[in-house]
């Protein structure tokens, strides 16, 4: 019997999955044991969405991409009912040789948009909780670390510190009492892959932080999980309902007498949460405002006791690691990165989503083979990543492989997955105040330099975009750049700089054409555009009474132009045209 | 908590608010209070401050700390724009715009009618549909200014048939 899987992650559902899923059920009552429906977390394609599967057994199966609820009849009849493929509506052309999954590596993802999230029996097919019980009943806790050491695990929350070492620290602490975290606040604001491994395998996160614990010596856990994701946090506590029932959470996992428990908390909309120092004062139940390291967590954290936080991503490799063992996934990567790394894809790409390569791969090949390129094949300007925290890396130089170290060498960093493609739509002094306009919003505000500093940096940005900047401004960016870092106290106002640095760095003719040329080659800062009207007008007025300097001229039903001298760039013309009959040049 | 006392937290659902002593459930207390009522109001804060024994200035500078906790109340229909990386690539600010313009109304405010409050969202996690906005629950993406107008236009009617 046939298996209809449909894509319900976030994404999924933004896109309408949830209409999708109950026009299937329709389907179901007419046609009542045709097919099995179920549902399933997202696969990487969020491009396509509502994308669907249809399983034939197992090893064949088609996938359906833009599916609405008005083609479910359509696709049960022919595909479902007969053998007949819809040759239109292929996620994947058959003629497409840029195959989305076929050029991924896929560990962490593994399960993902594969089982049902639901279904802790499923994940078990999957070979769940085998490392785990391996870990458990077959190797000591130094055994472990030295197996994570030996995977060269680096953390994927963006520091990129080698968890064996660190859980090898805080086994070696002092305290009777000691605590695993997982790092889920994923604040990046263009990063979604802790979302979609917690809503779409969340139990292999649950697997990593047992074996986690096991190692170190904790018995106690919290998932540290942004508000933002309320699907995130209803798997988890499904998945860990789940778990507690087959006694892989609770008293004497496996037998042993090893005990684990795991509990939820939510954040409250903090980016700064997302430092580990803050994280632990947020679980307290206070001001999210990081502290001084050391003594890091590992032997002060949570309640004073000794601490281990590891990110999502960082604990869903484990089980993999444990089970296959540490040379397997050291079998992938550079000689300074291991394994693989998910990054979210966004911006100007073709497919954007999530997708899992190895590291040593090029960002090149990222874009252009495993995401068909630049969305309407404009031209490539540059990548985004690693979001506030990281940096501009430009095309020319994006055979840079994906590897902690060569990444660090354009000024960029890893961070934790954030890719976010432009093309030369994009104005990358606009990008640079994106960025500082969001962590200076989201400083804590206890260094100076920080809440201060960034402020003063982004009076300047906004400065140049409204074209009254000048060359002088581009040296106090310097300097200011310079002393945030310096005097800042937590990874926040040390790092907030960088999308300055290294636009300024890559892209300093922007700057200069917006403050000596008074232009925005990208058309993107209203302030400094020409407004004209072309022959779209069909003169309904709107936009002339909508001016605020009464700079627009034209009778009722007539063509309208925009008077320059007593234009005030406002921009207000533009909104309110329904023509697309107001361009900016 | 004297005859008088309790009578002023009559409106607050006591139960939902089970405060075990435990360390740490503030943030929960908080976040449950705001579920029930959808903002804090200072009557919940000092309520909060009561069963913990936390200063009441404490809890006022968690609430106004983290981003979740509102003191005012919202709007009837909430409409959220993600101003997240992908959607500002993609051109969230003339989308923005576009509703100040049609609901007058910014970011942070609430119309007067209490109709309509505006909120800025940094990811929603549909990058791939930017630029997006929600409108309490459901999802708009893909927009351009004339697409959008004629969604606000059809939640301004809802709103006029409604009453
Ligand atoms: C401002 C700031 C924000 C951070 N946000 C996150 C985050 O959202 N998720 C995350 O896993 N780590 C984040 N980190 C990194 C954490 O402090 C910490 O290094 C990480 O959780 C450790 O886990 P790992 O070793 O597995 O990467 C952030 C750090 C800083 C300075
Ligand atoms: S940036 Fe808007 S949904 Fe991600």
């Amino acid at each position: 019997m046939k298996t209809v899987k449909v894509g319900l992650g976030t994404c999924g559902i933004s896109a309408g999955g949830e209409k999708v899923y109950k026009a299937f059920q329709e389907e179901l009552k007419e046609h009542p044991n045709a097919f099995v429906l179920k549902e399933t977390g997202c696969i990487g394609m969020c491009y396509s969405e509502v994308l669907i599967e249809i399983e034939n057994g197992a090893d064949s199966s088609v996938f359906y991409g833009e599916v609405t609820p008005e083609r479910v009849g359509e696709i049960v009849e022919k595909t479902i009912l007969s053998d007949d493929t819809i040759e239109d509506w292929l996620a994947v052309k058959k003629d497409n040789t840029k195959n989305f999954l076929e050029n991924q590596t896929r560990i962490v993802l593994r399960n993902c948009g594969i089982i049902d999230p639901g279904s802790i029996d499923e994940y078990i097919e999957k070979g769940g909780y085998e490392g785990a019980k391996k870990a458990l009943t077959t190797m000591t806790p130094d055994d472990v670390i030295q197996d994570v050491i030996k995977s060269g695990l680096k953390g994927r929350g963006g520091g990129g510190f080698p968890t064996g070492v660190k859980w090898n620290f805080t086994k070696g602490a002092k305290g009777d009492q000691k605590y695993i975290i997982c790092n889920a606040d994923e604040g990046d604001p263009g990063a979604f892959m802790d979302r979609s491994v917690l809503e779409g395998d969340p139990n292999a996160v649950l697997e990593g932080m047992i074996i986690a614990g096991y190692a170190i010596g904790a018995d106690a856990s919290y998932i540290y999980c942004r508000a933002e994701y309320p699907k995130a946090i209803a798997r988890l506590r499904q998945a860990i309902a789940q778990a507690k029932k087959k006694n892989f959470l609770g008293d004497n996992i496996f037998g042993t007498d090893f005990s684990f428990n795991i509990k939820i908390k939510e954040g409250a909309g903090a980016f700064v949460c997302g430092e580990e120092t803050a994280l632990i004062a947020s679980i307290e139940g206070k001001r999210g405002m990081p502290k001084f390291r050391p003594p890091f967590p590992a032997i002060s954290g949570l309640w004073g006791k000794p601490t281990n936080i590891n990110n999502v991503e960082t604990f869903a490799n484990v089980p993999w690691i444990i089970l296959k063992g540490g040379d397997a996934y050291a079998a992938y990567g550079t000689d300074d990165s291991k394994g693989t790394k998910v990054f979210a894809m966004a911006g100007k790409v073709k497919r954007t989503g999530l997708v899992e390569v190895p590291m040593g791969c090029s960002i090149n090949e990222i874009i252009f083979d495993v995401c068909d390129g630049i969305v309407d094949d404009k031209k490539f300007k540059a990548v985004q990543m690693g979001g506030p925290s990281g940096g501009c890396i430009p095309a020319d130089q994006c055979d840079v492989k994906i590897d902690y170290k060569e990444i660090n060498k354009t000024g960029a960093i890893m961070g934790s997955g954030g890719m976010v493609v432009m093309d030369e739509t994009t104005c990358m002094v606009d990008v640079a105040k994106f960025f500082l306009s969001f962590t200076q919003d989201e400083s804590c505000g206890k260094c100076t330099f920080c809440r201060i500093g960034t402020k003063r940096m982004l009076e300047i940005l906004e400065r140049i975009t409204i074209g009254e900047g000048t060359m002088e401004d581009l040296d106090n960016l310097e300097e200011l750049s310079g002393q945030i870092k310096n005097a800042s106290l937590c990874g926040l106002g040390q790092t907030a700089p960088n999308p300055v640095l290294t636009t300024m760095k890559y892209f300093k003719d922007e700057y200069i054409a917006h403050i000596q040329d008074k232009k925005c080659p990208a058309h993107v800062c209203s302030a400094i555009l020409e407004y004209t009207i072309n022959d779209a007008c069909t003169g309904c007025t709107i936009c002339a009474k909508a001016c605020p300097t009464d700079a627009i001229l034209g009778d009722k039903k007539e063509l309208h132009i925009i008077e320059q001298d007593k234009c005030i760039k406002c921009g207000k013309c533009f909104t309110v045209c329904r023509f697309d009959a107001v361009v900016k040049d | 908590m004297s005859q008088q006392q309790s009578d002023n937290f009559k409106p607050f659902n006591v139960d939902l608010w089970k405060y075990d002593g435990q360390e740490g459930a503030l943030i929960p207390l908080l976040q449950s209070a705001q579920d029930t009522y959808g903002y804090i109001s200072e009557k919940a804060i000092d309520y909060i401050a009561h069963i913990t024994g936390i200063p009441a200035a404490d809890i006022y500078g968690v609430v106004t700390f983290y981003a979740q906790f509102r003191t005012k109340p919202l709007g009837k229909y909430v409409v959220k724009v993600c101003n997240g990386t992908a959607c500002h690539v993609n051109g969230a600010k003339p989308i923005g715009d576009t509703i100040t313009d049609e609901l007058s109304i910014s970011y942070d405010e609430t119309s007067d009618d209490g109709n309509f409050t505006l909120l800025s969202v940094a990811c929603i996690g549909c990058c791939s549909l930017a630029p997006v906005i929600l409108i309490n629950d459901e999802t708009y993406g893909r927009l351009t200014s004339p697409k959008l107008r004629k969604i606000l236009r059809q939640y301004k009617r809802k709103v006029k048939e409604e009453k």
